[in-house]
């Protein structure tokens, strides 16, 4: 079900502001790719142009190209719901919808997609997905209670089932871990490393050690002043990021000795 | 604002009780010169709203004691005494068909306005490209600025002549229906043609206040939609509508306020009658309250007046029990607000 996806020359803009200019990458099927990077370089934006989000902003739109298995997302003839039924995405800030339940939630997705399910089949779902996103056990007594009524990183916990839900081919996640605590944190990750043998993800990150555990390719973004558009410096597997980088600046953000 | 824990102490932990807590009941300290303003915001924000249920006493006062000859009159009297009560035998026997036409004819126009109010409020907050949408917007909020004696002159003048041939059409081919049942009146000036002109009236509130709604629902919550894979349709159906359905309840209920006390138009539209008729396109059928006091009002002795305002204490209680109904619709899903 995974699919790899390569980025060609592709720039980004918000309006006339270039946010993002010549990314040029792969992400390999079944691999977990983390972005790196300082606030501001356009990390998020990036990650939303792999399944059209970006261009829900008014006046946002991008150049250049990014195939999924050999199909260009931005051709002429790509609906980009279509795009976004396969590629899940998770938030930097959780987003679960406040006037359903925490099943309602989780379900979202399939009822979205038309999908007629029985309610066995539902349940099934819901465990599952909340399972799988190591909400199950505090949540399974209070399934019809509203989503808001969790906290912060059980909200996100929630999107994270949510977005699985759905069976994605990619899975995006922007600064999941964000709003959690150690144990959820590791908890996500583990699901990440489980994710892994049937999703192509890719990940933003502010944690080091987070970016080390979970991924297999990190890819480091930089910008060079403000208001000049953010780069992809380089990308390569993870190991060689976090030892011998090739660039001076991936070496200083890792180290520290940023800025 | 009538918090009476007690302050957090120093170090940040609430004193036990045993611990003697620094004037117990009172609101932790906080810099003196935002004591005077906040405490001035208070006793402004708490007077106003103290005004409000006084005006509201006072109306309601003034409605019940200038009924009270009206209600405490024995019937066979007062229905001497004032001629327009026609049949009825008692007050109770008269506004009774009021109040039914009263709220027959707001809520014929609720039914027309709320579902197109709310597809233009849609199409202005999620389809319409910006200057389209505020353009439009501009044009809705206009018919609000329209007086509603216009209204009423260009309902009897200009509407009743042109839906006649629908009212026909309706009657002939619908007419199994009971609101379109019975002979249509030749001259269009039927509750049918009252509800419509009502409708255009409580457009723009409608409208313009499920606007605001929709365009406040967060963007975090349209996103996921988004990103679910959802189209705009879907998008609007899972994160906005639900988003804005209280703001929907309150929008319509303004209108229906509106529509229930409008005077003029219908006044000047409506071929009255006072029975309780569902036939919306039969003329002499039906008669709101207000339209009713404004025709009789001229004309009335002493205690006719009285009648009167009884009827207008009962449109004010009507009003009542509908913003109450609202209330509770809205309060039921509190929980799945998104308040929170
Ligand atoms: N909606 C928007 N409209 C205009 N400019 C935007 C918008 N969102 C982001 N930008 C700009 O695009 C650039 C990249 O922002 P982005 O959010 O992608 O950074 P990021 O790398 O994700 O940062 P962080 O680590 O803080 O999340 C920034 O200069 C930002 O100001
Ligand atoms: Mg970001």
């Amino acid at each position: 079900m995974a699919q790899r996806i390569d980025v060609k020359d592709l720039n980004i803009f918000y309006g006339e502001f270039k946010a993002v200019a010549d990314v040029e990458m792969s992400v390999e099927p079944r691999s977990v790719t983390a972005f790196i990077g300082p606030s501001g370089c356009g990390k998020s934006t990036f990650l939303r142009t792999l399944n059209r989000m970006h261009e829900v902003i008014p006046g946002a739109h991008v150049q250049g190209s990014v195939a999924m298995d050999g199909v260009d997302l931005y051709g002429s003839d790509i609906d980009p719901v279509a795009v976004r039924r396969q590629v899940g995405m998770v938030f930097q800030r959780p987003n679960p919808f406040p006037t359903m339940s925490i099943a309602e939630n989780v379900l979202a997705g399939i009822k979205l997609n038309n999908k007629r399910i029985s309610k066995s089949d539902a349940d099934d779902v819901v465990e599952q997905s909340l399972r799988h996103a190591n909400l199950w056990n505090e949540v399974k007594d209070r399934l019809n209670r509203p989503g808001s009524g969790l906290s912060g990183g059980q909200q996100q916990r929630l999107c994270i089932a949510r977005a699985i839900a759905v069976k994605p081919q990619v899975l995006l996640m922007d600064e999941p871990c964000s709003a959690l605590d150690p144990i959820s944190t590791l908890a996500i990750e583990d699901l990440i490393a489980e994710l892994k043998s049937d999703y192509t993800i890719v990940i933003v990150t502010h944690n080091m050690q987070q970016a080390a555990r979970v991924s297999d390719r990190t890819a480091f973004f930089n910008l060079a002043a403000t208001g000049e558009p953010g780069r992809l410096v380089e990308i390569d597997e993870t190991s060689t990021i976090f030892s011998s980088p090739r660039v001076q600046a991936t070496e200083d953000y890792i180290s520290g000795r940023f800025g | 604002m009538t918090s009476t824990q007690s302050p957090p102490t120093q170090d940040g932990v609430r004193p036990t009780k045993d611990v003697e807590s620094p004037r117990p009941g009172r609101r932790p300290r906080t810099r003196v010169a935002d004591k005077g303003a906040s405490r001035l915001f208070r006793w402004t924000a708490t007077g106003a709203g103290a005004l409000i249920l006084v005006l509201l006493v006072a109306v309601a006062a003034f409605l019940v004691l200038r009924a009270l000859p009206a209600l405490t009159t024995p019937a066979a009297e007062l229905t001497e005494e004032v001629s327009w009560m026609g049949e009825a035998t008692s007050l109770l026997d008269f506004v009774g068909p009021l109040i039914f036409g009263t709220i027959l004819a707001a809520a014929l126009a609720l039914v027309i306005a709320t579902p197109i109010a709310l597809g233009i409020a849609l199409f202005t907050s999620h389809y319409a490209p910006r200057r389209l949408a505020s353009g439009l917007g501009y044009l809705v909020d206009l018919l609000a600025a329209i007086p509603s004696v216009v209204y009423g002159l260009w309902g009897g003048l200009v509407l009743a002549p042109m839906v006649k041939p629908i009212w026909a059409w309706l009657n002939e081919y619908l007419g199994f229906i009971p609101f379109f049942a019975g002979t249509v009146s030749p001259t269009a000036r039927v509750l049918m043609t009252v509800g419509l002109v009502l409708a255009v009236m409580i457009l723009p509130i409608i409208t313009a206040v499920s606007r605001e709604v929709f365009l406040q629902t967060p963007r975090l919550h349209e996103e996921a939609a988004l990103a679910l894979g959802a189209t705009r349709w879907e998008m609007i159906r899972v994160a906005v509508l639900p988003f804005a359905r209280s703001g929907i309840v309150s929008a319509a209920m303004l209108g229906l306020g509106r529509a229930l006390g409008e005077t003029m138009a219908v006044l000047m539209i409506l071929s009255p009658g006072f029975l309780y008729s569902f036939k919306l396109l039969e003329a002499g059928q039906q008669q709101t309250i207000a339209a009713n006091i404004a025709a009789q009002f001229p004309e009335a002795n002493p205690l006719g007046v009285s009648a009167l305002i009884a009827t207008g204490l009962a449109l004010f209680v009507i009003t009542l029990v509908v913003n109450m109904a609202a209330r509770a619709i809205v309060a039921r899903r509190k929980d799945f607000s998104g308040a929170n």
